[in-house]
């Protein structure tokens, strides 16, 4: 069976940092709605950030996914209420296939959070403080390593080491690689009946025999 | 943590099993599903070889890109017809049932389903679209997903989910003239932020709310997530059945009506129920709200000075100088006397007939003002059919608005219908992100269907208490 999908375990994500400064970054920012006119996320990448990377006659603009030094980062330091509004995974799909691995902010919107679990990408949060001081250090040192311990939560960039904070059931996802969540409810098959059958709005008819 | 809310109860009710994560493995009650957002969902599925399991629980609709002029097939665009053609595969293999086009049946995915009676209290309710919150106008727990897990609720019937807090917002006082549910749900989201809502689903109570009919609950419900609330509901009670016995559902089995009842009873708050937090608003206090910025909680009452962002908390302060460059506003004046290019009425918030009811009775006898483009685009054929039936159609088109066929349109101007360059638009819908409507230079002005409505006949954002000789009503 082709649903055995292999999960890697996500504890520990390094890479050199993008620093996107700004709060309330929303999803239309991310990827605007007329990239999403597709039916895969095959190739989404280009246009993460398109119309703050580009003007009318596509010229570039000044934005960290444009610049030389930033293109082989994998882990992203934003601010508060990145990726509120709308609940495409268009957007962590765009951010992941430009090549981001790990997202650390002041706080996320809780629908772009889900998404990014889904994908194995880690979103973990500091105070705006610890994020601007990461965001000054990564403007200094674009090839400089961050490392995030998922696990531990701490995160270690040159000689610092700092406290951030993962969300419980994110944490667990990622560390014992459960994060994609098909095959394990898929399992439960049985007992997803059993609750359909209590709920007096199922139709019977509805709720599939066993496999 | 709470107990006793509907939230509580429901969650209760469709919990499967706790995940080793923590999480809870949720039943999914009701799946809809459109056409952005679940095309990668069907192709995961059948990369892994897996089928949909609960087909007759899950219900389709086009709506993001469906095209609003001419919809004969194949669509002018050949993306909007690829993605079309892929949704209508991808339901008949799985033997979904969907609302196209064809059936009369078609329209925003969030006005289709109350419509037909499929949005029922107490059901769980899902969708790849954020303003699946609209719903909890039902009593339902109703909440937006990404693809993924409209890949693990198509293979399973469920989602993973972590329970959330739970806010009571209790509105008491009764609206003035010209002030509706989305002016209350503007001010709740200037208040307590876009991202207050984080954690928390929002339980809307009090007297302003009971007194609002469906379509209101439903505005405000709406844009719960605009607050950063996932979810929001309000309890069913009457106003809520009498809508439910006229729908589809209930007129073709009567007695499923008198079965469910019951339990649309039992998963109620109860009286003593406890909250994570209450707020309180005052309906009597709210003047219509329009939005000065870039996001819904940059609002202010149409009397109010725009903000100077030195007066706000530290962290709003640089978004907000940015959105007053971008809206070109100033802070110590009022929206009102803003000019406007376009008018929009449309959008999951604001479509059903009772909203383009209100902004008839504005246009009505007048003009839309010269180089101004307005446009209607009721949020369903049901809608669309009752309107044009009841005289609506003629009074939009006599006075000057263009009247189009149903989907989600200029809302986010994933068809034909966008702004252009740095155009300003007085629009009834949702979000007023930069770029949001089909252009990086557009201005969104969020506001009331009644203020939509003035807006598109003086040209300029107006206090629709203001305009002469004309009936307003709450």
């Amino acid at each position: 069976m082709s649903d055995e999908v292999e999960i890697p375990e996500v504890d520990a994500v390094s890479g050199s940092g993008i620093p996107i400064r700004g709060n309330d970054i929303d999803t239309d920012q991310i990827i605007p709605a007329r990239f999403m006119k597709v039916v895969t996320f095959d190739g989404l990448g280009e246009f993460a950030f398109f119309d703050l990377r580009f003007d009318d006659d596509d010229n570039q603009k000044d934005h960290p996914f444009n610049e030389d030094r930033y293109q082989d980062s994998s882990v992203m330091v934003v601010n508060s209420n990145f990726g509120c509004g709308s609940s495409r995974e268009h957007a962590p799909q765009a951010l992941m296939r430009w090549g981001i691995d790990a997202i650390i902010g002041e706080s996320f919107a809780e629908i772009f959070a889900g998404n990014c679990l889904a994908l194995g990408i880690p979103t973990v949060t500091a105070d705006s403080e610890t994020i601007e001081a990461l965001q000054d250090w990564v403007d200094e040192n674009p090839d400089g390593e961050i490392d995030i311990d998922v696990e531990a939560e701490e995160v270690t960039y040159g000689d610092e080491t700092i406290d951030v904070t993962v969300d419980d059931a994110q944490r667990k996802a990622l560390v014992e690689g459960v994060w994609d969540t098909t095959a394990l409810m898929k399992s439960n098959a049985g007992a997803v009946r059993e609750t359909a059958r209590e709920l007096p709005y199922v139709d019977d008819a509805a709720i599939p025999d066993a496999d | 943590m709470s107990e006793g809310t509907l939230y509580d109860k429901v969650w209760d009710r469709h919990k499967v099993t706790t995940l080793p994560t923590g999480q809870d493995q949720l039943f999914v009650g009701l799946h809809l599903i459109h056409e952005v957002t679940s095309p990668q969902a069907f192709g995961m599925l059948r990369e892994r070889d897996l089928e949909v399991a609960y087909p007759e629980l899950t219900h389709a609709t086009v709506d993001h890109i469906v095209p609003t002029a001419d919809q004969s097939r194949p669509y002018e665009e050949d993306a909007a017809e690829e993605m079309m053609a892929e949704l209508e595969e991808n339901v008949r293999e799985a033997g979904i049932e969907f609302s196209d086009p064809t059936t009369g049946d078609q329209g925003i995915v969030h006005v289709i389903g109350p419509e037909q009676g499929l949005t029922q209290p107490g059901k769980t309710i899902v969708c790849g679209d954020s303003h699946t919150s609209t719903h909890g106008a039902f009593g339902a727990l109703a909440f937006g997903i990404g693809t993924s897990q409209i890949r693990d609720v198509l293979a399973t019937g469920t989602v993973a989910m972590e329970k959330q807090k739970v806010r009571k917002i209790q509105v008491d006082g009764e609206l003035g003239e010209g002030v509706e549910a989305k002016d209350i749900i503007l001010e709740i989201i200037r208040r307590l932020g876009t991202e207050g809502g984080v954690g928390y689903v929002y339980e809307y109570a009090g007297e302003a709310i009971e007194s609002l009919g469906m379509e209101g609950r439903m505005s405000i419900c709406n844009m719960s997530i605009e607050g950063g609330a996932r979810a929001g509901y309000v309890n069913p009670d009457e106003t809520t059945y009498e809508w439910l016995e006229e729908t589809d559902y209930f007129q073709e089995n009567p007695e499923r009506f008198e079965e469910l009842k019951p339990y649309w009873e039992s998963i109620r708050s109860d009286e003593d129920a406890e909250y994570d937090d209450v707020v309180h608003i005052d309906a009597n206090e709210l003047e219509p709200v329009v939005t000065w910025g870039t996001t819904p909680g940059q609002g202010i009452g149409i009397t109010d000075p725009i903000p100077e962002p030195e007066s706000l908390p530290a962290e709003k302060q640089d978004t907000a100088r940015r959105a007053q460059e971008h809206m070109r506003v100033e802070p110590g004046e009022t929206m009102e006397g803003y000019n406007i290019d376009v008018a929009f009425l449309g959008s999951c918030t604001n479509a059903r007939l009772p909203d383009l009811r209100r902004a008839a009775r504005i246009v009505e006898g007048r003009e839309v003002a010269d180089d101004v483009r307005a446009m209607v685009v009721p949020g369903s054929q049901r809608v669309q059919k009752a309107a044009e039936e009841e005289g609506l159609k003629d009074t939009f088109e006599e006075a000057g608005f263009e009247w189009r066929n149903a989907g989600c349109s200029m809302c986010l101007g994933m068809n034909e219908d966008q702004l252009e360059g740095d155009e300003a638009c007085a629009s009834s819908s949702n979000r007023n992100f930069v770029g949001r409507q089909g252009s990086k230079d557009g201005r969104t002005v969020l506001m009331n269907p009644q203020m939509v409505a003035t807006a598109a006949i003086t040209g300029e954002v107006t206090d629709v208490r203001e305009l002469p000789e004309t009936e307003v009503t709450a």
